[in-house]
């Protein structure tokens, strides 16, 4: 984050330049950036943190103190009926650590996560590739890409719940084709998690796609020719020129794969409800059952702080990243 | 060089087979949707061409729940949760561009960790927070959490970061307050940011379901998602004809948008250099 | 008795006795997602309670799914509005209490009439409605589980398509003849006892069959892994591992009307709720049968409960217990049966004219009632949907084969006990 010093360096190097304006308009101007007048001083600082107050508000309200309470409320009981919260030190911690069914919802996360993550980046990759080719079709495969990201999951899943339906669904009477027994797909506890990952990845891919496809949009197309006419291959240039120059890409729908991976459960809501016996149930999912079906906050505060631990530690290396970008710029 | 050209084809004709194929499995979902909604729900699992076709799917789901007020409430909620990021993130992205003020380095890294921390992970806290101000179950309650948005915010900074400063000192020159600056030079050259950050916005606050599932509990302040969930959640079973006729009305409006503006979609997503 | 006099000539009685004084309105929060015929049916009923008795008016809020009712009626009473009526999951009995959101009926019932209508409904019914001597819920729309059976494909299989297995060993006999298989794929399933959601539910059909209870009255204590339990998950397991009649792994509920509708399963069992569903869908001829036997009979009952919240002030209370009894007259409870496929909720609703005529054109209505006589209470305690949870996984590990019925069973005891520890 440097580019702040930058700026004052750019506006007080304006004065030796020639001005359409008078110079003598440009030095005050240019006062006003740098550390001049003390009231010019104070009102940028003013101004400054005014823009930033209404923002600022609702971010400490609906993140900063949420988070910083649910830290808090890990260490209370949960109030009920007539009797209020007490502080309980590390009971929950405690609770937790004994807990299968959140060692398990950790377990899948990861396993989800670590699927989904790659398997999304790779597929948003090659429609984006695909769909920048003139192809024939390539509207329509647009279309057909990108439609995941405006229908509402609550819906789709419901969906996918027939395409999964032993016997009748979609999947086994396109398996039966090829003579593949009816399996059922959702409650059986080694297929269902492969279930839901299958349609994070539906769901996610196209929109992926759309921030590859903008990127690759503006790389040069002599790039390409050139390289078909020294007779590289499409797979070598595309490893060693398109790839590269697409890595800020790829880092910046990484932060979003790994959001997703933590955030969106909708699908387990209306599919699985985290069975059977758990193997589908996902952190936030848990946290959503602990806190709003067994009303036990403080539990799932507890869940929650380990859901921002991992989130934060993330966060930590996007800031590395997100410094370097600007850097660049 | 010829064996170099072979593998080339080759691996084109490859490359476009597996991109029909993914297309064909991508677009299966809604190309069901559309089976089931126009033909009885005893031809929901049967593929017959001479299937009947009917209309009555979408009647009954219309009828079967307040879609009409579900409608109006996601309307009301994503238009109002626009607008405020909208006005929120200029004001902020301004502030961080081109202000230099105490404490901003700080107040930066903080806005930015609600990329990571995002509100749908606080649900537990950010409820009790609704509750305590008395406003569960209500529009404002659902999209307050997300209306001060760390990507808008971030996005716009660096897109007026790069408006030259002449821009800025020729409108102050003339006399231009720091708030009439913005308007008149900063936010007409971020038009493609807004647009393409309107429709990331748009689309995700139109299908988000697990927070507004939470905070609301009745007809009149229900979006679309939840009121969607509760009719397809019976005790009855799934009729996945209704299902599918209620999915494609509920999101006929983005779909349609899409299919219009598929184009300027994208180029707006190219110009803000989301990439 | 009396009572049912003034129900009849409400309208009139109603004009001639003083009314109370001033109009008092009751919040009642009913759980089912607005649009649907049941907002039509309960908005009727309102009217003409309304119009039967001036001075009082029934504000109806529909707040969606059970859940979703509940949360709304606590989130409310933490606000300081409690509703004064709601209709809430009989199984969220506990809860509420715990909560200190209800208050029992008892004290409020003080003359015999009331007493008596207190008396008047099906004693399953009130297992779910009242602990610790006293009466916490009105039972007013509930179901139990019954079995559908395809007679076609009962005809196929050479069984007489009249008669549904009554026993445990003629389920799985009928349901290895009904099983069709080509290769290793099945292309009909001998039965489906669904396992998503609820399974605990769907599972006390077995253990009420084995005469097997799984918790005590008070809520505090479970019975997971008594031996007659045990016996009855190995015998759902077996079902799909040893005989091979039923899929393998979990059965989603939503989805098996349908699969009873396509001919993937000859047998169902789902809730009495199902009846008009299955009576508009099905495309072939179907039979409705109380669920098989084996050291016993019976089934849970499930359902919803009228709930009074507290603060209620006298009047209104006074009032509540008005609207509550003339929802539960027989007539209306008739007629709510009629409508719906609930189960009426007490013996004499099934003697009013509109019920008998009806059961003589549908006689499979009946086999709900004919069942009441060996129903139990639907699986509750303190803590209920933890308890409830810890009873699923363990189904749900058991029909996977990941867990043996014991181990299953051993460990969901062990967890309920932990959590109802704090009860005792």
């Amino acid at each position: 984050m440097k580019i702040e010093g930058d700026l004052l360096r750019e506006a007080s190097g304006e004065v030796g330049r020639p001005l359409p304006r008078s110079v003598a308009h440009a030095v005050a101007v240019a006062s006003r950036h740098s550390n001049v007048g003390m009231g010019a001083r104070w009102a940028t600082h003013v101004n400054g943190w005014l823009l930033l107050l209404p923002a600022a508000v609702l971010l400490v309200t609906f993140t900063h103190y949420p988070a910083v309470a649910t830290f808090i409320g890990s260490f209370f009981s949960t109030p009920k009926g007539a009797r209020p919260a007490v502080f309980v030190g590390l009971d929950n911690y405690q609770a937790m650590i004994e807990d299968p069914i959140f060692w398990q919802a950790l377990r899948n996360n990861i396993i989800y996560a670590a699927s989904t993550i790659p398997l999304t980046i790779v597929l948003a990759l090659f429609m984006a590739v695909a769909v920048n080719t003139k192809l024939a079709g390539r509207s329509f495969m647009r279309l057909a890409f990108f439609t995941p990201t405006v229908l509402p999951m609550i819906a789709v899943a419901n969906i996918w719940l027939f395409f999964y339906s032993p016997g009748y669904g979609l999947a086994d009477q396109a398996l039966s084709l090829f003579g593949v027994p009816a399996h059922n797909w959702l409650g059986n506890e080694h297929t269902a998690l492969a279930c839901l990952i299958v349609v994070a990845v539906w769901k996610d891919a196209g929109f992926f796609m759309i921030f590859y496809l903008a990127a690759l949009q503006q790389m040069s197309p002599h790039l390409s020719e050139a390289a078909a006419l020294e007779g590289a291959s499409r797979w070598y240039f595309f490893r060693r020129v398109t790839f590269p120059l697409l890595m800020p890409t790829t880092l910046f729908v990484l932060i979003n794969a790994i959001i997703n991976s933590f955030r969106l459960v909708d699908h387990i809501v209306v599919m699985t409800r985290g069975g059977p016996n758990n193997t589908t149930a996902l952190l936030l999912y848990y946290i959503y059952e602990v806190g709003f079906k067994f009303w036990d906050t403080a539990f799932a505060a507890t869940l929650t702080v380990v859901l921002l631990v991992l989130l934060a530690t993330m966060a930590l290396g996007q800031f590395i990243f997100l410094d370097r970008r600007i850097h660049y710029q | 060089m010829n064996a170099r050209l072979q593998t080339n084809r080759v691996g084109a004709v490859l490359e476009r087979a597996g991109a029909w194929l993914l297309a064909f499995l991508w677009i299966l979902p809604l190309a069901y949707a559309m089976w089931a909604a126009i033909h009885p729900s005893a031809y929901s699992a049967h593929f017959t061409l001479n299937a009947p076709l009917t209309s009555e799917n979408f009647v009954k789901a219309w009828n079967a729940a307040p879609f009409a007020r579900y409608f109006l409430n996601t309307f009301m909620l994503v238009t109002m949760i626009l607008t405020a990021q909208l006005v929120l993130c200029t004001l902020a992205a301004y502030a961080f561009a081109r202000f230099r003020f105490y404490g901003r380095e700080l107040a930066f890294v903080l806005v930015l960790l609600q990329l990571m921390i995002m509100p749908d992970v606080l649900i537990v806290e950010n409820y009790r927070t609704m509750s305590a101000a008395g406003i569960v179950d209500t529009i404002p309650a659902i999209g307050l959490p997300y209306m001060a948005s760390a990507f808008g915010i971030f996005l716009l900074r660096q897109t007026f970061k790069t408006v030259p400063n002449e821009l800025d000192e020729a409108a102050r020159i003339e006399g231009a307050s720091p708030l009439q600056v913005l308007l008149k030079v900063y936010v007409p050259l971020a038009k493609p940011i807004y647009v393409a950050y309107g429709l990331v916005s748009i689309s995700y606050h139109w299908n988000n379901f697990l927070w507004p599932l939470i905070i609301t509990n009745s007809v009149s302040t229900r979006p679309l998602t939840v009121g969607l969930q509760i009719f397809a959640s019976s005790d009855q079973g799934i009729d996945w004809s209704l299902i599918a006729a209620a999915t494609l009305m509920t999101s006929a409006p983005l779909l349609t948008a899409f299919l219009l503006f598929q184009r300027q979609f994208v180029q707006s997503f190219m110009r803000a250099g989301i990439r | 008795m009396k009572w049912l006099a003034s129900l009849v000539g409400g309208a009139v009685l109603a004009l001639a006795s003083p009314a109370v004084a001033a109009d008092v309105e009751l919040s009642f929060y009913y759980p089912v997602a607005v649009g649907g015929p049941i907002t039509k049916i309960i908005d009727g009923y309102a009217a003409d309670f309304e119009k039967e008795n001036p001075g009082i008016k029934i504000k109806a809020i529909y707040a969606g799914t059970y859940q979703d009712t509940l949360v709304k009626a606590l989130t409310a009473l933490k606000s300081g509005e409690p509703p004064d009526i709601a209709v809430l999951l009989s199984t969220d009995m506990f809860t509420l209490i715990d909560e200190d959101a209800v208050t029992p009926f008892d004290p409020l019932l003080t003359s015999d009439a009331d007493k008596a209508w207190a008396k008047s409904f099906y004693p399953a019914f009130m297992e779910n409605s009242q602990t610790g001597g006293k009466t916490w819920g009105i039972p007013f729309q509930r179901s139990t589980i019954v079995m559908y059976w395809n007679k076609d494909a009962f005809k196929a299989a050479g069984l007489n398509p009249d008669k549904a297995p009554d026993n445990w060993d003629e389920l799985v006999a009928y349901g290895q003849k009904l099983t069709k298989r080509d290769g290793s794929n099945v292309s009909q399933w001998g039965v489906e006892i669904p396992s998503t959601g609820f399974p605990y539910w769907l599972f006390q059909g077995l253990t009420t069959a084995n005469d097997a209870r799984l918790m005590n009255d008070a809520g505090t204590e479970t019975y997971f892994d008594k031996p007659a339990v045990i016996d009855a998950l190995r015998y759902w397991v077996d079902l799909s591992r040893k005989e091979k009649i039923q899929p393998l792994g979990t059965i989603e509920w939503g989805t098996t009307p349908k699969d009873f509708f396509e001919r993937k399963t000859a047998i169902m069992w789902t809730t009495t709720g199902n009846l008009t569903n299955v009576k508009t869908n099905a495309p072939f001829p179907f039979g409705v049968a109380m669920l098989p036997a084996h050291n016993g009979r019976g089934s849970p009952t499930g359902g919803g409960n009228f709930y009074l919240f507290k603060k209620m002030t006298a009047e209104k209370s006074a009032a509540a217990i008005k609207f509550i009894k003339w929802m539960t007259a027989p007539e209306r409870a008739a007629d709510w049966g009629i409508k719906t496929g609930y189960v009426a909720v007490r013996p004499d609703a099934w003697d009013t004219p509109a019920m008998k005529q009806y059961v003589a054109g549908f006689p499979a209505a009946a086999v709900a009632r004919d069942q009441l006589k060996y129903a139990v209470a639907e699986l509750s305690t303190h803590d209920n949907q933890r308890v409830t949870k810890a009873l699923n996984d363990g189904l749900q590990a058991a029909l996977n084969g990941t867990k043996t019925p014991e181990q299953a069973m051993k460990d969901a005891q062990q967890e309920a006990a932990r959590i109802l520890r704090s009860y005792k």
